[in-house]
């Protein structure tokens, strides 16, 4: 079965820093591969090179197996990638349904659509139905999301990127900052999505997430993937020592 | 936060707590009070139609630049070119209007010619928005810089224009419609013109999906970029509004003051954005209201109008006015803060 996503050899450079040398990385339709590595290991830059935030400088990024240029989350949206990124990118002074709907917004029929007015009562119906079908609670959905918990401003970027990915989510860290029943609920989303046929690529520190939420594990060490497991065989000493460099597989670059 | 877990989703507020949470609100309480004071104590000259129709001409011109500026600084942004650009839309446009006049002589033109000086004041107007938009979103520089250098360029081609020195011709006509006429129930035409304009840009910023962009760079100009909103182009935009409606402003002006009025509006900028950041328009983008801007345009004046009419000396209006902004700014800080701490 070829991979929903592929890249092969993706550098990137930041000015001197070599951030990426080489990665490679897949994904499959209807799994969880979870991407690890220490800090500074490459894996933000990876799922921004993967999700057209930044352009690579040289390598192959597949999708179904053909090539494909992303050069703008846009491009990568259209093709059915969606992200959560580390840092969130929320807008802290809109509401969860507008930012749910950032870039996507829905416009009343008929005339005053064309001057571009906005449907604001069916994108916040909408946006409380996907919230309630994902188990997002917000005490209200008109409060700008800078004034909800840490936690909730998660779950409303997670819930954006699950409901308008067709092909692959990522989430740099979605769980970072949660409690344990939030972490639950972000958890059980990606099962959920992965289960519809998704291809779900989950960045985490929390090697117990690791194992029991994926379904495949990618070791990304120094810029390179330096080990890959089958997340039912793997033990926590083989993802740390293969974090760490005290483990290597020959065959995983 | 977790015990909220078990309510249900997605419920709206209240329309009282959503308006507790409002700056405008507050704002709104200030400038009635304020009305009520100066009403209580000076009842038969504060209270007068006459005073309130001088008060509502006097703020027009100054309501239409501030309605421009609040796009701006929704965005994060500032445009300190405003009264620069006014003045140069008012100069070109007189300067038109004199060249298609026999004698160079504008008194008698009709309204051929003052369209053609409209249309050349709002074309003005917008080409120096143009350029700081160009500037500011293209080549990335601070719009503090961009429109500090836009303001001294577009003074100094203004007065390169009729060396100096004020055009002495404005269509009479002009000034019988727009300057000095009025509607039905003595309400000035110039008033009409800056209410419409107030409506129409207040739909656009809270109705439309330019608003909604406009909140959302400034609100994260990365998660707009990422969500795919084209913020170059959105924020260049945003700049070509306010210069296009400082030149609208500029043409409201020489009708008014039948003058170009080179040496005045020298700080319409910055009473611009004292009005708009005391509407509750957060200086840091993101946050903003015209209905705000309205009011935090009217506490000057009202305040202005008021010392004036109870005989304090009109200096104590600055000093009032810079107090309630640095109280305004300091509020909105206070917010954010409490914000970042979650
Ligand atoms: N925007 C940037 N500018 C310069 N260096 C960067 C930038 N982003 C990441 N880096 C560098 O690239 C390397 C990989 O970073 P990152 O992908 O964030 O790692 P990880 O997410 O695995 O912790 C680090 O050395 C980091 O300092
Ligand atoms: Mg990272």
């Amino acid at each position: 079965m070829t991979p929903v996503l592929q890249a092969q050899n993706i550098v990137k450079h930041y000015g001197s820093v070599e951030a990426l040398r080489g990665a490679s990385f897949e994904v499959g339709q209807g799994e969880v591969v979870a991407l690890i590595g220490d800090n500074g290991a490459g894996k933000s830059t990876l799922v921004k090179c993967l999700s057209g935030a930044e352009i690579p400088d040289s390598g192959t990024i597949l999708l179904d197996g053909q090539p494909v240029t992303l050069d703008s989350p846009v491009t990568a949206r259209r093709l059915g990638i969606e992200t959560v990124y580390q840092d969130l990118a929320v807008a802290p002074d809109l509401d969860p349904a507008a930012n749910l709907f950032l870039g996507r917004e829905i416009r009343r029929k008929g005339l005053l659509g064309k001057f571009g007015v906005l449907d604001k009562a069916e994108m916040r119906r909408r946006a409380a139905d996907e919230f309630t079908r994902l188990g997002v609670t917000l005490q209200s959905i008109d409060v700008p999301i800078g004034a909800l918990s840490g936690g909730q401003r998660q779950s409303v970027a997670v819930a954006r990127s699950v409901v308008w990915a067709s092909k692959v989510v990522f989430m740099d860290e979605p769980t970072a900052a949660l409690g344990v029943v939030q972490r639950e609920k972000v958890l059980d989303v990606i099962k959920r999505v992965r289960d519809e046929g998704m291809a779900v690529v989950l960045i985490s520190h929390n090697m117990p997430e690791v194992l029991s939420v994926s379904d495949r594990v990618e070791v990304l060490r120094l810029g390179r993937r330096v080990a890959r497991f089958t997340a039912a065989e793997a033990s926590l000493e083989d993802l740390v020592g293969a974090m760490t460099g005290a483990l290597t597989q020959e065959d995983a670059a | 936060m977790t015990t909220l877990d078990g309510l249900p989703t997605a419920e709206r507020r209240s329309l009282g707590a959503r308006l507790l949470s409002a700056n405008t609100f507050w704002i709104a309480l200030v400038l009635l009070a304020l009305i009520v004071v100066f009403s209580a104590i000076a009842p038969e000259s504060f209270l007068t139609f006459f005073n309130f129709q001088q008060l509502f001409i006097e703020t027009a011109v100054l309501l239409v630049i501030a309605v421009g500026m609040t796009f701006v600084i929704i965005t994060g942004g500032i445009d300190l070119s405003v009264g620069s650009v006014l003045i140069f839309a008012g100069m070109i446009s007189a300067k038109t209007m004199e060249w298609m006049s026999p004698g160079q002589d504008a008194s008698n033109a009709g309204w051929g010619v003052i369209t053609a000086g409209l249309v050349v004041a709002i074309a003005g107007g917008s080409l120096w928005g143009l350029i700081n938009g160009l500037l500011v979103a293209r080549a990335n520089i601070p719009p503090l810089i961009v429109t500090l250098g836009t303001l001294g360029a577009a003074l100094g081609v203004a007065s390169l224009l009729n060396d100096g020195t004020n055009v002495r011709t404005v269509p009479l006509e002009l000034r019988d419609s727009l300057g000095f006429g009025t509607l039905e129930g003595n309400i000035p035409n110039l008033v009409v013109v800056a209410v419409v304009i107030t409506v129409i840009f207040g739909l656009v910023l809270h109705t439309t999906r330019f608003g909604r962009y406009t909140f959302a760079i400034g609100s994260n100009p990365e998660a707009a970029r990422r969500a795919g909103i084209g913020v170059t182009r959105h924020l260049t935009n945003v700049y070509l509004l306010t210069g296009f409606l400082a030149g609208i402003a500029g043409f409201m002006s020489l009708a008014y003051f039948q003058s170009t009025t080179i040496s005045g509006h020298t700080t319409d900028n910055l009473n611009a954005i004292a009005g708009v950041v005391m509407g509750g328009t957060s200086l840091f983008g993101g946050i903003g209201t015209i209905l705000g801007t309205v009011i935090g345009v009217f506490i000057p004046a009202v305040l202005q109008k008021g010392f004036n009419i109870i005989g304090v000396q009109p200096y104590w209006q600055m000093i009032a006015v810079g107090a309630v902004l640095v109280a305004a700014v300091w509020f909105d800080q206070q917010r954010r803060r409490s914000q970042n701490k979650r």
